[in-house]
């Protein structure tokens, strides 16, 4: 996603209250941001947590500050600056980490961000937004330029199948009709879930859904959903996150705060952390049980036994 | 406005008084850093500069800099460190408008105040930015990241004020994590660095100007701990005890105070301190 980030940037490149600041990374992707943005295009060098204060500083005095790393470069290090500088003065600074989840595969564990979103959510203010596909971005990064608050963009591969059509960038989006239950998907995973899910009969799979912005109180679950939850009392979700903290606790917390009564989830999350051999994302996503297969066979499954045993509610 | 030493003296005994009022420790560094922010704000700040106090326990000082500066009333000092107050033991976030960020972590501010340096070119302003640091706080790695960051991208318009008091939380600086002398440590970077007398007004205002070299400037104040109450002077413990009433007598002894008397509930209050548990008395050896 980072192409797509860097031309969606370069869009706004004009406005002269951007700033964008690069923790020494972004070769052969974000070359054409620097020649746009000149002097507001600052390499801050490998020195995350003066990154994120300088930035605070910057979006104080009215910038829009973009702040890109590594994921857990971006988030992990610079944590109490992040808490500190960003949200505790509720300035308008974007941190973008690249590569969320596994996505940096075989180069190790120092370099997943399997925890990242549910840490920053424990912040007051912070809006978190994970696109799904490559086409998300040009809205994910304006949804995040209009926000005016601390943000968190979580980048990834984008997987949409095929000959499939992204729908148009939204909090929440409805990928495939189903007769079973909801399966809400998180970032790039939903494509792997589209894949794994497609080709089976509709009146034999769950509806998947993805979500893209947290947290929830600001970006509820839509009508359309919330009916489909409350029918069948289960839902499953499919994250590249650890389980703590993740969008399946942030979701049942949710629905229960929200008196909706649940009788189960189907929680796939990243299990393997770290995890104890290496290999590229895909290889980690099944030592979780992340990859298509694990997911379309834990999901149809899932959702067979959920139509043979309705849950009682209430 | 200049800054008469009788003003600094008033100063002095407001904070000592807060802090005695509140039952709050911390005051050592709060008297080593007093003198030079009180300077900066009164001499060397216009309206549109900034300030940055990195070493946040020392916001009882920044706190009677503002009431000296008339942007903070008596009646609200007197609410220092209690229920409900805007004035907690560290700087507040979006509470007082003199006050741009919280800080009491210490290594953010030199990095803040470098990012208001960077706001100030970007957007064409003349502006000035201090900052103040303990000695202590260069332990930090983030504060070296910030003066990297900062003399890289030549911040001439930043000022970093480094309250070398030679005292920190559990020890002396030299005997915790030396880095003595710190002024050759950071004259390794591309910035112009000062030394003056953090308690010598005329010592200070020599060092303060912009660098005419394009690039930051970093004073070091050789200050006292404790600076003003003989039996706090250069000791580690008023990092953390509250100042007694044996002290302040002997305080108010020593400034000759008899023809400006404190406030009656100064001398009133009723004070339960713990008596202190001096482990031994850390001397400070070339605060000058």
């Amino acid at each position: 996603m980072r192409r797509q980030f860097c031309a969606a940037l370069l869009e706004r490149a004009a406005n002269p209250n951007l700033v964008f600041m690069t923790g020494d990374l972004g070769f052969m992707a974000l070359e054409p941001l620097q020649a746009a943005l000149a002097d507001r295009f600052i390499n801050a060098g490998v020195a995350e947590q003066n990154m994120i204060s300088v930035a605070a500083a910057l979006a104080k005095d009215g910038f829009e500050v973009w702040a890109y790393s590594i994921a857990p470069f971006c988030f992990a290090r610079a944590f109490e600056q992040i808490r500190n500088d960003i949200c505790l003065h509720h300035v308008p600074v974007t941190v973008v980490g690249n590569g969320g989840g596994y996505a940096y595969g075989v180069m190790g564990p120092t370099h997943h961000a399997t925890e990242d979103y549910g840490v920053l959510l424990t912040l007051d203010g912070m809006r978190v937004t994970v696109p799904a596909f490559d086409e998300d971005v040009p809205g994910a990064v304006a949804a995040l330029a209009q926000n005016g608050s601390p943000g968190y963009l979580r980048l990834g591969l984008g997987m949409l199948p095929a000959g499939e059509q992204a729908p148009p960038f939204a909090a929440w989006r409805r990928l495939l009709p189903g007769r079973g239950p909801a399966a809400i998907a998180v970032g790039p995973l939903a494509g792997a879930a589209m894949t794994a899910l497609v080709e089976l009969p509709e009146s034999e799979r769950p509806e998947l859904w993805v979500a893209a912005c947290f947290p929830l109180d600001i970006y509820p679950p839509p009508a359309a959903l919330m009916e489909k939850i409350k029918r069948h009392a289960r839902f499953a979700v499919v994250e590249e996150h650890i389980k703590h903290g993740g969008a399946g606790s942030m979701l049942c917390h949710w629905l229960l705060m929200n008196g909706v009564a649940l009788s189960g989830i189907e929680h796939l999350h990243v299990k393997a952390h770290p995890p104890g051999r290496y290999g590229s994302q895909n290889f980690l996503r099944r030592q979780s049980g992340l990859h298509v297969e694990s997911i379309r066979h834990r999901l149809a499954a899932w959702s067979r036994f959920e139509r043979a045993s309705p849950a009682k509610v209430g | 406005m200049s800054l008469s030493t009788e003003a600094v003296k008033q100063a002095r005994r407001r904070l000592i008084e807060m802090h005695h009022h509140s039952k709050v420790g911390h005051l050592g560094g709060n008297l080593s850093a007093l003198d030079a922010m009180l300077l900066v704000h009164h001499e060397f700040m216009d309206e549109q500069d900034r300030f940055i106090l990195s070493k946040g326990h020392s916001a009882g000082a920044l706190y009677v800099t503002l009431w000296s500066l008339g942007l903070l009333s008596d009646e609200e000092l007197k609410t220092f460190h209690g229920e409900n107050t805007r004035l907690p033991a560290h700087p507040p976030a979006r509470g007082i408008h003199a006050v741009e960020f919280a800080t009491g972590s210490l290594g953010h501010g030199l990095s803040l105040a470098a990012g208001l340096a960077l706001s100030a070119r970007l957007r064409g302003r003349r502006q000035r930015v201090y900052c103040m640091t303990s000695d202590g706080e260069w332990q930090e790695g983030s504060t070296w990241e910030a003066l990297i960051f900062a003399a890289h991208h030549k911040l001439s318009q930043l000022t970093v004020l480094v309250d070398h008091n030679r005292l920190q939380g559990f020890g002396a600086t030299g005997d915790v994590a030396s880095m003595d002398p710190l002024w050759q440590r950071l004259a390794g970077f591309a910035v112009e660095i000062r030394i003056a007398d953090g308690h010598d007004l005329d010592d200070m205002r020599a060092s303060m100007s912009p660098s005419p070299n394009d690039r930051p400037v970093v004073v070091i104040l050789n200050t006292c701990k404790g600076k003003g109450v003989p039996a706090l002077e250069g000791r580690m413990d008023s990092h953390y005890l509250p100042i007694t009433d044996a002290q302040v007598s002997e305080f108010m002894k020593d400034e000759s105070m008899k023809d400006e008397p404190m406030k009656d509930e100064f001398m009133q209050d009723p004070v339960v301190h713990g008596q202190s548990t001096r482990a031994g008395q850390i001397m400070h050896a070339e605060h000058r």
